[in-house]
C-alpha cells in the first residue's frame, strides 16, 4: 500500500506543474473538524476520484478547492500559485470551475445564456461599446456565441440552445451544467456526483464524456460520486475520505483491495460476529 | 370640451405620468431583483436629479441639454456611491438591516436637500418647449410627447442591455442564484454597482422629464412619487422588468382616469388601494416569479 500523503499523479503528468496541490488542508467548523491533513496532488490531466461514505468531508473539500470556504490550516497551490487571496470568481477565473450535487443552473434563462455567462469573462468589449453597438461589440457577441454553440455540440446540445434551462429533461440539465463550467475555460473541472440520478446507460455515456472533455482540453477532473462503475472505470487516481480524512490513495486496482476502504463502507471484519 | 378630447388627453396624461412611474418603478424592480432590497432612497435621487437641473439652468443659466445630461450622470453617481458606502458593508447582514439603512439614506438625502438649497420649493425653468399637438378637439401638450417617446426608448434600450449584454446576462445570473454566479467567475460587487447605476440613471431621466411636467423641486418631492413607482413595481411584479414598464403605465393610465372622473381628491388613495389589493389577491404582482422555495 502507498504512502496516503505521498503524490501520486499518472507517468504523462510527472514532468508538469500539477493542476492542482494540497498541503495540510484543513477546515474547522466552531470546535468541530470537518477535513484534516489533506493532501492531495492533481496531474494537469488526470481524471481523479473523490470518495467516501456520506459525511465524509467530499463536498467540502469541493467547497475548499473553489474558496467558497477558507481553509483554518494548510495550504493549497493551483498551477504551483497560492490561491489563498483568492475570492470565489477570482478563484474561477484562475481556473477551477465545478457542477453541483443538486443542479444550480440558472433555470428562467436559456440554455445558451447559461453557457454564455459561463463565459462572461471570455467576453471583452466595454460599456461604451455595447450601448452604441460598435461593430466590435457584435463581434465579440457572435464569437462568444459560436464558441458556445461548439461547447454545446460536445454534448449534442446544439439544437436545445434556445430553450429555457429549467425545462430540460434531468439528463441535459446535468450535461449543461458541465457544459456551464467548461465555458469558463477551467484548468480543473470538479464534478459533484455528476451520475447522480442516471441509468447504466446513461451513466456510460457519461463516462464517454468525461473523457472526451479531458482528452480535447487537456484539463484535470476530480469527481465525487457513489457509482463504483463510473469511479473505478475512469479515474486514474482515486482518494478515499472518512471522517475528514484522506484514508486511502491510489489506483483502482489498490483502493478495491485496501482494508481500511472495506472497512469504512462495510464495517470491521468479524463485527457482525462480535 | 367634448367626452371624446377629455377622454384623449386624459390618456395622454395618464401615459405620460405613467413613463415616469414606469422609469423609476425599473430602478426599484431591479435593485431588488438583485439584492431584494426595496430601495426606499431611490425618489429621493429624483429630487437630487431636479436640483442639479435647477442649479444648472437657473442658478448657472446653462441650456436644458447639459441640465439633462448632468442630471443623469448625477444620479447615477450617487445611486452607486450609495450603494457603496450605506449597502455594500451590510452585504451579509439581515434584510431588515438594509431596509431600516435605506429608510435613513432617504431621510438623509431630503434633509440635506433642506440644508442646502431650503425647505421652500425652486421654480423650475422650462426645459423641453414646443407646440402642443391637436388630435381632432384634444390638445396634447408637447411635453408628454417628448415624454412618452424618452421613456419607451430608454426602456426599448433597456430591454437590449439586460437581454443581449453579457452584463445584462451577468445582473440576470446574480438575481436567480448569487453564489451560483459567483462560481461561473461573475464579479458581485461590480455587477452590483451597475445595476444600481442603471437604476440611477434611469432616475434621472425620470427627473428631468417629472420636471418638465411639474416644473418645480423641493426637498420632499421624490418621496410621494417613489412610493407611487413602489406600488407599481408591486403590482407589475417586483424584480420582472417588463412587470415593472407595465405597472408603472397602469399606474399612470388609473390616476389619469380616476382624475377624469373628477375625483382627482380620490387619486392616491386609488393608488394605495391597488397596493392592498395586489398584496391580498396576488403578492407576486402580474408578471412576478413565483417564490422559490429554497432547499
Amino acid at each position: 500500500m502507498k504512502d496516503i500523503n505521498q503524490a501520486i499523479i499518472p507517468e504523462r503528468d510527472k514532468d508538469k506543474t500539477p493542476a492542482i496541490e494540497c498541503i495540510g488542508l484543513g477546515i474547522d467548523f466552531g470546535g468541530l473538524t470537518a477535513v484534516d491533513n489533506f493532501n492531495f496532488t492533481l496531474g494537469r490531466t488526470e481524471i481523479a476520484g473523490l470518495i467516501g461514505p456520506n459525511g465524509a468531508g467530499k463536498t467540502t473539500v469541493f467547497n475548499l478547492l473553489t474558496k467558497v470556504y477558507q481553509p483554518t490550516r494548510g495550504k493549497m497551490l493551483l498551477l504551483g500559485k497560492d490561491t489563498k487571496d483568492l475570492t470565489i470568481a477570482q478563484a474561477n477565473r484562475a481556473g477551477i470551475a465545478r457542477t453541483f450535487q443538486n443542479i444550480r443552473l440558472f433555470k428562467d434563462l436559456s440554455v445558451m445564456d447559461n453557457v454564455l455567462i459561463g463565459l462572461h469573462n471570455e467576453i471583452r468589449y466595454s460599456l461604451a461599446e455595447a450601448i452604441i453597438r460598435l461593430p466590435s461589440f457584435w463581434r465579440a457577441e457572435k464569437v462568444a456565441r459560436e464558441r458556445a454553440l461548439d461547447l454545446l455540440s460536445i454534448f449534442d446540445m446544439a439544437d436545445m440552445a434556445e430553450k429555457q434551462a429549467g425545462s430540460l429533461p434531468y439528463g441535459a440539465q446535468r450535461r449543461l451544467e458541465i457544459v456551464r463550467a467548461l465555458a469558463t475555460n477551467p484548468t480543473l473541472l470538479l464534478l459533484d456526483e455528476p451520475a447522480a440520478g442516471m441509468n447504466p446507460s446513461e451513466t456510460g455515456e457519461l463516462m464517454e464524456n468525461i473523457r472526451k472533455i479531458r482528452d480535447m482540453f487537456q484539463i484535470s477532473i476530480l469527481l465525487i460520486e457513489h457509482d463504483m462503475n463510473l469511479v473505478m472505470g475512469i479515474c486514474e487516481g482515486i482518494a478515499v475520505l472518512n471522517y475528514g480524512r484522506i484514508i486511502a490513495k491510489g489506483t483502482p486496482d489498490e483502493i478495491k483491495s485496501d482494508p481500511n476502504v472495506i472497512e469504512a463502507y462495510l464495517g470491521k471484519k468479524g463485527n457482525a460476529n462480535a | 370640451m367634448s367626452v371624446f378630447s377629455t377622454i384623449v388627453s386624459q390618456i395622454f396624461n395618464g401615459l405620460q405620468s405613467g413613463s415616469v412611474y414606469a422609469l423609476v418603478a425599473l430602478g426599484y424592480s431591479m435593485v431588488y431583483g438583485i439584492i431584494m432590497l426595496l430601495n426606499f432612497a431611490h425618489g429621493d435621487i429624483i429630487m437630487v436629479g431636479a436640483y442639479i437641473v435647477w442649479i444648472l439652468m437657473s442658478f448657472l443659466a446653462l441650456p436644458p441639454a447639459i441640465g439633462a445630461v448632468a442630471a443623469v450622470a448625477g444620479c447615477t453617481l450617487l445611486g452607486v456611491a450609495i450603494e457603496k458606502v450605506a449597502y455594500a458593508p451590510l452585504r451579509k447582514s439581515p434584510r431588515l438591516s438594509l431596509l431600516i439603512t435605506a429608510i435613513g439614506v432617504s431621510f438623509f438625502l431630503e434633509n440635506a436637500a433642506q440644508l442646502v438649497m431650503g425647505a421652500g420649493s425652486k421654480p423650475m425653468p422650462t426645459i423641453i418647449k414646443g407646440t402642443n399637438i391637436e388630435i381632432g378637439s384634444a390638445h396634447i401638450s408637447f411635453v408628454s410627447v417628448v415624454t412618452i417617446i424618452v421613456s419607451v426608448i430608454t426602456m426599448l434600450l433597456l430591454t437590449l442591455l439586460v437581454q443581449k449584454t453579457k452584463m445584462g446576462k451577468a445582473m440576470r445570473a446574480v438575481s436567480e442564484d448569487m453564489d451560483s454566479a459567483r462560481l461561473m467567475g461573475i464579479n458581485i460587487n461590480r455587477t452590483i454597482s451597475f445595476t444600481f447605476a442603471v437604476g440611477s440613471a434611469l432616475a434621472g431621466i425620470a427627473a428631468v422629464l417629472y420636471s418638465c411636467a411639474y416644473p418645480q423641486a423641493s426637498p420632499t418631492m421624490g418621496s410621494m412619487l417613489g412610493l407611487k413607482a413602489f406600488v407599481a413595481a408591486v403590482l407589475g411584479g417586483i424584480g420582472s422588468i417588463p412587470g415593472a414598464m407595465i405597472g408603472g403605465f397602469a399606474i399612470g393610465l388609473l390616476e389619469a382616469l380616476v382624475s377624469a372622473a373628477g375625483l382627482s381628491v380620490w387619486k392616491d388613495g386609488v393608488v394605495f388601494g391597488i397596493l392592498i389589493i395586489v398584496l391580498i389577491v396576488k403578492p407576486t404582482g402580474i408578471m412576478g416569479r413565483k417564490m422559490n422555495e429554497k432547499v
